[in-house]
C-alpha cells in the first residue's frame, strides 16, 4: 500500500479559495491545530467552514475567524468563542446552526453515500425553517439534507502510512465523519508506526477515506491541557 | 440564590440518580449534580462529545488532554468507559437509551415546553446537543432558579423564547420547590426549607395544584 506523507505545506497548498473545509474536534481534543495554522499563513479566502464549534478566542478557527479567511461556519455552537458570535451579530460571518447530533448525521450521510434522512428531531423549533416537512409514518418529520466537504482536515493520534487511523479519548468527535464526508482527506497525526503494526480491529477511520498524512514533529501549546 | 440552597437543591436532584440509570448531565448547575452522586451508585454518565462512563473532574495537574466532557471539564476514565464519535453518541441519545437527563432552562411552560437555548437579541450561541436530549430522553428533568434575575418567573403558562423541545419536561426542581409536570398540568410536589406554599404561588406565573397533605420540604 502506498505511503501518503507529505509536508503540511504541500498538503495545504492543495486548497483553493473558496473551498468548503470540514475540521474535526470538539473543544481542543481533536482540533487539527497545526492544519489550521499553515491554513491562516496561506491565507486561502472565502472559505466554509464546517466544525462543531468555533473553539474559543486566539484558537484553532478562531485564528482563521480573525484573519478574514471564513465566509461561513456551519456548526452545532459556538457560546465558548465571543468572537464569533460577535461576528455573527454583527453581520461579517454568515452562521448556519443545526442540532449537534444532526449536523454529526448530516455528515454521516455524505460520507456513507446517502442523500438524506427524515428526523423528528427539531420539528418544533426554529432550526426547522426553511426544511421541507413530510409526514411520514404518522409521524412530522423534517428531511435533512447531507452535509459533503470539498477538504477535511483531521487529528489523529497514530497513523500507519496509508493513512488508517486512531484517536485517542475523546479526540474521536467528530473527526471520522468529517474524514467521511470529504472528497479530499488531510490527517494530521501526532506520531506513525511501520506498515503491519496497527492492530486492524483498532482502526477508527479506515485508510481509504484518507488522502494524505501530515506527520507532525511536535505539538504546538494550542494541544495543552487549557487552564480557565 | 444563596449556597446553602443550592446545595440542598443540588442534593435534593441526586437523588433523582438510581442504580443502573444511564445520564446525561447538562452544562452548568446539571454537572455539579456528579459531586452528590453516592461513590458506590452504579450509574454511567454519558457526555455528548462522545463518551459514556464520564469519571470526576481531575484537576489540571492530572488532566489527560484528550478526555474532557461536553462542557470542557477535563474528566477521568473509569472501569466501563468507552469513547465514540459523535454520530454515535447521538445514535445513543435519538434511540432513546438514556434514562434520564438533566437540564438548565429560560422559561418551562405548563405542559412541560422547554426554552433553553436563545434568547433573541442576547444569546445565541446556537443548541448543541440540548434539542435531541429535551426531545429525545426518557426523562427529562430541569433545574434552575425559580426566577430570572430580574425576578421574573422562569415557570410560565406559555414559553416566550424559541422552544427546544415541546412537552419534553416531566419534573422540575428550582431553589423554591420541585414541580411535576401532569396531564393535568403544574404539581406542586415539595418546598424549600423555610417557604410556604405561598410563596412559591406568587413567584410562579402559572397555575399550580396543590395537594392537600403535607408537603415534604428538601
Amino acid at each position: 500500500m502506498i505511503d501518503k506523507s507529505i509536508s503540511i505545506k504541500e498538503a495545504v497548498a492543495h486548497i483553493p479559495d473558496g473551498a468548503v473545509i470540514a475540521i474535526g474536534g470538539f473543544g481542543v481534543p481533536g482540533t487539527p491545530f497545526c492544519l489550521i495554522n499553515e491554513l491562516v499563513r496561506q491565507g486561502q479566502k472565502e472559505l466554509v467552514l464546517i466544525k462543531n464549534d468555533a473553539n474559543e478566542v486566539n484558537m484553532g478557527i478562531d485564528h482563521l475567524l480573525q484573519n478574514g479567511q471564513v465566509k461561513k461556519l456551519i456548526t452545532s455552537h459556538i457560546g465558548l468563542n465571543q468572537n464569533a458570535v460577535k461576528m455573527m451579530n454583527d453581520n461579517i460571518l454568515e452562521i448556519e446552526f443545526s442540532a449537534q447530533g444532526i449536523l454529526a448525521e448530516r455528515l454521516r450521510t455524505a460520507g456513507a453515500g446517502l442523500d438524506g434522512f427524515l428526523t423528528d428531531v427539531g420539528v418544533d423549533t426554529k432550526l426547522s425553517e426553511g426544511k421541507a416537512i413530510i409526514e411520514f409514518q404518522g409521524k412530522k418529520c423534517l428531511i435533512e439534507q447531507p452535509l459533503k466537504a470539498d477538504f477535511a482536515f483531521v487529528h489523529a493520534h497514530r497513523a500507519d502510512p496509508f493513512g488508517n487511523l486512531i484517536y485517542a479519548g475523546t479526540a474521536q468527535n467528530f473527526n471520522p465523519l468529517m474524514a467521511m464526508a470529504a472528497d479530499y482527506v488531510i490527517a494530521e497525526v501526532e506520531e506513525t508506526v511501520c506498515m503491519g503494526d496497527l492492530v486492524p480491529e483498532t482502526i477508527h477511520t479506515p485508510g481509504p477515506f484518507v488522502d494524505q498524512l501530515v506527520i507532525l514533529d511536535e505539538l504546538t501549546e494550542e494541544y495543552n491541557v487549557v487552564q480557565r | 440564590m444563596s449556597s446553602n440552597v443550592k446545595e440542598r437543591m443540588i442534593q435534593r436532584v441526586a437523588c433523582e440518580l438510581k442504580a443502573g440509570m444511564k445520564v446525561n448531565l447538562g452544562i452548568g448547575l446539571p454537572t455539579q449534580v456528579i459531586n452528590y452522586i453516592p461513590k458506590d451508585l452504579p450509574v454511567c454518565l454519558h457526555s455528548e462529545n462522545g463518551i459514556s462512563g464520564v469519571g470526576h473532574i481531575l484537576p489540571y495537574d492530572e488532566a489527560d488532554r484528550n478526555l474532557i466532557d461536553a462542557g470542557g471539564g477535563y474528566v477521568s476514565r473509569i472501569p466501563g468507559t468507552a469513547f465514540f464519535d459523535s454520530a454515535v453518541s447521538f445514535a445513543m441519545v435519538r434511540r432513546g437509551r438514556l434514562d434520564l437527563t438533566i437540564l438548565g432552562a429560560f422559561q418551562i411552560a405548563q405542559n412541560g415546553d422547554l426554552a433553553n437555548w436563545i434568547i433573541p437579541g442576547l444569546f445565541t450561541p446556537g443548541a448543541g446537543g440540548a434539542i435531541e436530549l429535551a426531545q429525545k430522553t426518557q426523562r427529562v428533568i430541569i433545574m434552575t432558579t425559580h426566577q430570572d434575575k430580574h425576578g421574573r418567573s422562569k415557570i410560565v403558562k406559555e414559553c416566550t423564547l424559541p422552544l427546544t423541545a415541546s412537552g419534553c419536561v416531566n419534573r422540575i426542581y428550582t431553589d423554591m420547590a420541585v414541580l411535576d409536570i401532569c396531564a393535568q398540568g403544574l404539581v406542586l410536589k415539595e418546598i424549600a426549607q423555610g417557604l410556604n406554599v405561598q410563596d412559591v404561588i406568587d413567584a410562579t406565573d402559572a397555575p399550580l395544584q396543590i395537594p392537600t397533605d403535607n408537603l415534604p420540604t428538601f
